[in-house]
């Protein structure tokens, strides 16, 4: 009941019980291999986009985009040209497909979903988190493996993953697989949309290694070993 | 543990992929053929998978028409006959009954007329409408031989040719087109004859038609062998 603890000492003492297991290897190796896939589709989606920077049937009209007709930078593009960009995000499909695939068969098979899935019942102790964080509160809410806001982002990113996935195979097959362009509103809306997962990934890649080097540094070795020495106590 | 021994290799191969981003590379020469591997596997899903021989794609009223459908050749001028009169399409290669067919000829077998989203490459699209033969009415009357699998289509447009999967170009809504939007095909469009379908991405459809060819061994193609997918189904 992270609402209703009695407040502790803040801010959380570092943890004296010395390393605990925190991320199972599959986690972790799928954690590290996302990360480099999902830079190699984006650097190749810039690539691509670069043949076609907007969005919208010929004539128009477009849809809005702060990048119309932007040229990216050459470091930012993988594949040289048009047809290199396409082999390469259609060959790390694959992987990353698989990637997450697994992750996702982890989560489920170990039960381990129900410390990362946000559910209704989170709200109240991320209003909490929240207060802590804009100074309202003095202690940190006691939490699980992560705190509300942390599932609240996870499985929003997990979600937005699906859907660059989904609205991805919409452009990629949209004769084949019409149903599911028509699901994303069309073929360019659907390209639409899979621009802006790039955005939102970029965002929170950036939020997310802020957040790790500000809040909590040992979090990232323990991204890389398995085990956790930090402040954050598991109270599951 | 084969299971990590073959993520590890996965990890290495996407972590170089991502690292070397940085300099616009094209996988250079001990990548790139890894990479037209994967294209072959996804044009084996493509083909195999996903196509259906019977499935159409969907046609729009003509009044979402697109003003403007952007055309291109390979050539540095417009390709453009000397003499429309004397052209002819060529029939040939692996059939009982080889023809060389006019115009005129043309116009006399079955037509077929759709208004559909033509997909290019590039990430653009546009509707428009298409007048023409079906292919598959040409395979009946040229009467093919059991061992025909493929299809070569050459055009008068310096050598530009595409190869087709044998399916994908009975398809159907796969002609070849003597009329868009209601008017004879335009030079720009690839008069006097042009393939085209809904089911493929606009560079498979070779414009300036001079031959038909059905073959046993699969066909390359100007864009394809330069790396674009080969089967390009949309």
């Amino acid at each position: 009941m992270p609402g209703s603890a009695p407040p502790v000492a803040p801010p959380p003492p570092p943890s004296t019980a010395g390393a605990v297991k925190r991320h199972h290897w599959l986690v972790r190796l799928t954690h590290w291999l996302t990360f480099l896939l999902v830079v190699g589709m984006i650097t190749s989606g810039l690539q691509i986009y670069a043949a076609y920077a907007k969005f919208g049937e010929r004539d128009g009209p477009y849809y809005v985009n702060p990048f119309d007709d932007t040229a990216f930078p050459q470091w930012s593009r993988l594949g040289g040209w048009l047809a290199g960009g396409l082999n390469w995000h259609f060959a790390l499909m694959w992987p990353l497909i698989v990637a997450g695939v697994l992750y996702l068969g982890y989560l489920v098979a170990s039960g381990e979903w129900r410390s990362l899935l946000f559910r209704p019942g989170d709200l109240r102790g991320a209003i909490e988190m929240q207060k802590y964080y804009l100074r309202l509160r003095k202690d940190h809410p006691r939490q699980g493996k992560h705190n509300p806001l942390q599932k609240l982002a996870y499985t929003f990113i997990i979600v937005v993953g699906a859907l660059a996935v989904l609205s991805g195979f919409a452009i990629y097959k949209p004769t084949q697989l019409s149903w599911l362009t028509s699901v994303f509103g069309g073929f360019q809306a659907a390209r639409y949309w899979h621009f802006w997962t790039v955005w939102i990934f970029t965002g929170f890649l950036i939020v997310h290694v802020v957040l790790v080097f500000v809040v909590d540094p040992a979090s990232l070795r323990a991204m890389i070993s398995g085990r956790y020495r930090g402040r954050f106590p598991s109270h599951d | 543990m084969t299971d990590r021994r073959a993520f590890l290799r996965l990890l290495a191969g996407g972590g170089t992929a991502s690292l070397v981003a940085a300099c616009g590379w094209d996988g250079g020469n001990a990548v790139r053929p890894l990479l037209l591997d994967v294209s072959r596997l996804n044009d084996w899903v493509g083909e195999k998978i996903l196509f259906s021989p019977r499935r159409l794609a969907r046609e729009y009223p003509i009044t979402e028409r697109t003003a403007r459908l952007p055309s291109y050749f390979i050539s540095r001028e417009m390709p453009l006959l000397q003499n429309p009169n004397s052209w002819r399409l060529q029939v040939g290669g692996l059939v009982r009954r080889p023809l060389a067919l006019s115009l005129d000829d043309l116009q006399t077998l079955p037509r077929t007329t759709y208004t559909v989203k033509h997909h290019c490459v590039e990430g653009w699209s546009a509707i428009a409408t298409w007048h023409g033969v079906p292919v598959s009415a040409i395979a009946e009357r040229c009467e093919l031989l059991p061992q025909a699998r493929y299809v070569r289509f050459d055009s008068f447009d310096s050598g530009y040719s595409n190869g087709w999967d044998l399916a994908s170009a009975m398809h159907p809504q796969t002609m070849l087109a003597y009329g868009m939007n209601d008017n004879p095909l335009p030079p720009t469009h690839g008069a006097p004859l042009r393939l085209y379908s809904p089911t493929k991405l606009g560079y498979k459809m070779t414009k300036y038609l001079v031959s038909v060819t059905f073959t046993a061994e699969r066909p390359g193609g100007y864009w394809e062998d330069q790396g674009y997918p080969w089967f390009a189904g949309v």
